[in-house]
This record gives C-alpha cells, structure tokens and sequence, in this order.
C-alpha cells in the first residue's frame, strides 16, 4: 500500500499521516502489545514447547517421564491410529462439504432475498452460539432415536439403504453410525460456514447481477461466472473455520456415535484424561497439527487467496 | 404460478436456505418441548407426559447452577481481559507500522487455525509440568488465551474501515490524544470491540474441550452437561437451554434495535 504512485485525483488515503515520531511515540505499539503478545507466548507458545518434549519422553506413571528423544512414539502412535486419522479427516471433510451445500442457500437468502427479515434470520443463525452446543447436540439423540419420525421417514424413502450401501449406516439406525457422527459436526460448525458467506456474499455489488443479466447470462451463469467467484474468500475460510475444528472434534463421535466411529480427538482426549499415556497422546496431537497444517496451507495457495487473514 | 415446476426452480434458494434454518432450529425446538417433559427413567430423550415441574424449580438439581454461576464468571472475567488485551492489539496492528508486525499477525492467527484439542492437550502439558494444580484458574488462563484471537479480529476489521480523517479532525480542533481517543476512537470503534466481546464471552461460557482439558475437579456448565450424558439428563439442564436461547435471542435483536436506530439518527 503506497500512497506515492497514486494519481492526483485518488481519494483522500485511509493511511495515518506520516510524523516523525519521538522516541516515546515510536514505543506505543509495542507497550500495546506487550501484554496481549506475553499472553499468547506464556500460554500458547510455550505449551506447545512443553508438549513437545512430552512428545520425545519416555517413562511411566510410576517412575515419572524423562526427555530421552525417542522419536519412536510418533511412528509407533501413527501406525497404530492411522485409522483413527483417516476416519476424523473423512468425517471433517464429508461435514465441510455438507455444511456447504447447506450454508450457500441460506447465506445467499440472508444477503440478497431477505429484505426486512435479514436480521431475524441473522439472529437466528447467531443465537446457536449463546446455547449451550452440548444441550444441542444432546438433543440430536432424541431427534435420531430408533424409531423415531426421522428415522422412520428416512427408512420410508430409501434413504437409509443408500447410506448403508455407503457403509454410514447399519440396518434401519441412524445412531450410534457414522451418520449420525456426520449430522452432528455438520450442525455444529455451520454457523462458522454460514457467517464468512454471508459476510463475503453482502459485499457483492447487486448491480453485477444486473449487468450480466444485461448481457443475456442466464441465472446459473451468472452465479457460475460472478457470484460464486466473488464469494470466495467467504468459501475458503468458512471451508476452514468448519474443517479444522471439526478434525479435532470429539464430542459428537462421543454422543452420537459407537466405539467404530471414534475419532483422532477421543483417542487424544483419552490417552491424556483416563489412559495418562503422556507421550502418546503429545504425539498424536501433534501429527494431528502438521496434517491440518500441511492440509490447510495447500488449501490456501491452491484457492489463491492468501490475503483472508 | 401457472407452472409449479418454474415456481420451484424460481424459489429453489429460498426453499433451500429455510430447510437448512430449519436443521439449524430444530435440535432449539426439540430442547424446549423436553424441558416441559417427566421422563420415567434417568434420560430425558423419549417423550413422557406433559410437566410444568423442571420450570417452576429450574436450580432442583445438585450442583447445576453452581456450575451455571461458575461458567458465567469465568465468562465474564475471561471477556473482560481478553477484550481490553485483545483491542490494545488490534489497535497496534492497525495504526502503527512496526518491526515484527507480520510475526505478531501470524501469532494471532494461529490460535484460530489449530484444532482447539492441540490447544487443550499442550496447555495440560504445561500445566502438568510446572505442576499447577488444575482449577478455576487454569479454566481462565486457557479461556483469556483462546478469546483474544477472535477479538482482535473482530476490533481489527471495524479499526480497518475507520475514516482517520475524523481523528485529524478532532486533532485539528485542538483535543489532545486523550480526549480524541475517548471522544472519537473510541465510540466509533465500539460496535467493533463489542462484537469480539460478544464472541468471547459466547465462545468462553460454551468452551467444552478445552476446559475438559484444564478444569481439573471444577465443573463449568458444560462440564456438567457432558457428565450427565453419562450419568442421566434432569430436565433442568433442558429448562437452562432453552432460557439460554430465548435471552440470545432478546439480546441481540435489542442490539440491533439499538444499532439500527443509531444509523437513522446518524445524518449521511
């Protein structure tokens, strides 16, 4: 952003004006800083230190842990949960692709066709945020009991023999499979997909519709040539906000799914609370970090929007 | 409506948009008809008979509301701080140019861009290491930690589409930086740094998997929810969430009332 190539007509710049500060003036922002950035470093940065030297110890409860540099433990944690990690990513990833086929309708019927009700529907996508997610989620077991109206209805048309067929489902239950798994980190998170849209979505100028309808685009085409285009900084990081959260989840495999639907997060949340496996459970959270590293930073450069942050 | 088949494809947004608010409402609608259930059993996931019971005595179950109470202060308290350190960034960010500006952008976003579990599992490490015993306080250092993040975003992109000219304006008329801060910095700032104090304290009152992590023997209101998963479900913990949704909604929609009404105020 440099304000010397600017043609003279150019709007005034949003720029602070340029002064030459004293010393005590350039010393503002870092005394700003200071105890946010110390906040961040005590108790995110340096946890991540410490879990990285539990990741490299060897020990038991017993004997205590010591440092010994056994890099083993994350082959060994790898290869014996890879299954676990396959099984959180294809979840994660089934439940962003579902929360956005989802969200996109919704968003765009907040942005553009709501009118007067936009604030409504706005505070009724927010208000999940203020309720308990647990009590909600909870809720899911009744929704989808065995023989209950969903399931039945979902039996009645077939539903059910597809996802069985895909292997989410077993029999005429929808509980306790990888279905109900699913449904539940895709409730969860599409408030985080549908808040991004919407925001990326309203900035559209409508009157880009109006000039491509102009030029003979039928409705789909505009949406495939200008909408869609235009909305995805709000795509790639509503995708995000709703893929890695939900990779580390472990509530809903917990509550709505069985012992065959456990995800990375149970095993981690397990070895450290009830198993005290240290190393391991240090181990596996942070393969669990560089996946969704690796992952995400792919993402971004392939989408091509690195200015979203 | 000659053709219901152009009808359908002309509205097939809206018809969409409203079945996915009816996913999002539906599990909201099935918490509030249980919590005027009297289930038989421990669990409150089949429908009995009709009772006013679990409303008229909402805090008849051991421990629930302390834990509610608990939860609320360690919300309240985690805001407060996480707002006046997270707007403090957000200000340096915006107004000054400064040495190591993109590593303390990077340091910000990261907490956002990590499972929240890898968060939760090397805070315990730190926490088992040093040998801090796991409570109350360790729930607001991780909840103060996690909050920043998002109200520094939120600060930031209200700060970003601030007109700095209405500064240099107040400068001009001879306030001085005190005065233009708290005169005009401040309250245009404002819908900003109350939408990050908003999503903290939302985020910090419903935090499960990290507080799982770090509470120790403390039960916050999630914690309470989670155990009676396992144990069974009064209908109480029903009466809460549905309350809870009801004063979301009242609450936001006065705050938009109140925003709406400062814009037409507001001359162009």
């Amino acid at each position: 952003m440099t304000t010397t190539a600017a043609p003279p007509q150019a709007p005034a710049s949003t720029e602070p004006p340029v002064h030459k500060p004293s010393v005590r003036k350039r010393l503002v922002p870092y005394w700003l800083l200071l105890p946010g950035i110390l906040w961040l470093l005590v108790f995110f940065v340096l946890p991540m230190v410490y879990q990285a030297s539990t990741s490299v110890q060897t020990g038991s409860l017993e004997e205590g842990f010591q440092v010994t540099w056994h890099f083993g433990t994350y082959w060994d944690a790898f290869t014996e949960y890879y299954p676990q990690f396959l099984r959180s990513l294809l979840y994660a990833g089934t439940a962003t692709v579902l929360c956005l086929l989802l969200g996109y309708p919704l968003a765009y019927l907040i942005a553009f066709k709501a009118g007067r009700w936009r604030n409504l529907l706005l505070v009724l996508v927010i208000a999940p945020f203020f309720t308990s997610f647990l009590i909600r989620t909870l809720a899911w077991k009744t929704i989808l009991a065995d023989g209950g109206p969903v399931v039945a209805v979902l039996n009645n048309i077939g539903f059910l023999d597809v996802t069985s067929w895909l292997g989410m489902t077993e029999g005429d239950r929808v509980l306790a499979t990888p279905l109900a798994v699913v449904c539940g980190l895709t409730y969860n998170f599409l408030p985080f997909m549908i808040l991004p849209l919407y925001s990326s979505l309203e900035r559209i100028d409508t009157r880009l519709h109006e000039a491509a309808g102009d030029l003979y685009a039928r409705p789909a085409t505009v949406f495939r040539k200008v909408t869609f285009p235009l909305s995805m900084p709000g795509v790639v990081s509503g995708t995000l906000l709703t893929f890695i959260p939900a990779s580390g989840d472990y509530v809903n495999a917990e509550l709505l799914g069985s012992t065959d639907t456990r995800m990375i997060g149970n095993v981690i949340q397990s070895q450290y609370l009830r198993i005290l496996d240290y190393p391991t459970a240090a181990a596996l959270s942070f393969i669990l970090m560089a996946i969704v590293l690796i992952m995400v930073t792919i993402y971004i450069r392939r989408a091509g929007t690195e200015d979203l942050v | 409506m000659r053709n219901p088949l152009t009808w359908l494809r002309r509205n097939l947004v809206v018809i969409a948009g409203l079945g996915t608010l009816a996913y999002m409402i539906l599990p909201n609608v099935v918490v509030t008809v249980f919590s005027f259930n009297n289930p038989t059993g421990r669990f409150n996931y089949a429908w009995q008979e009709f009772s006013l019971d679990a409303w008229k005595d909402p805090c008849g179950v051991a421990d629930m509301c302390g834990s509610l109470s608990l939860s609320l202060q360690i919300a309240l308290w985690s805001t407060l701080v996480a707002t006046a350190l997270g707007t403090a960034i957000a200000f340096a960010l915006v107004r000054y140019r400064f040495r190591a500006r993109g590593a303390v952008n990077s340091l910000i976003f990261l907490p956002m861009a990590m499972p929240e579990i890898v968060m939760a599992a090397s805070l315990l490490a730190l926490f088992l290491n040093m040998g801090i015993e796991l409570g109350f306080w360790t729930i607001l250092i991780a909840h103060i930690m996690f909050c920043l993040s998002f109200v520094v975003a939120a600060v930031k992109a209200r700060v970003l589409s601030m007109d700095p000219r209405l500064e240099e304006a107040a400068r001009d008329l001879y306030a001085g930086p005190v005065q233009t801060f708290v005169r005009v910095t401040l309250p245009i700032a404002a819908p900003g740094i109350a939408a990050g104090a908003l999503l903290s304290f939302a985020l910090s009152f419903d935090d499960f998997i990290i507080t799982n992590f770090n509470s120790g023997n403390t039960v916050t209101f999630p914690m309470f929810v989670w155990g009676s998963a396992q144990r069974g479900t009064p209908v109480q913990i029903n009466v809460i969430g549905t309350a809870m949704f009801v004063i979301a909604v009242l609450v936001v929609l006065a705050g938009q009332m109140v925003g709406n009404r400062r814009k037409k105020a507001q001359p162009k």
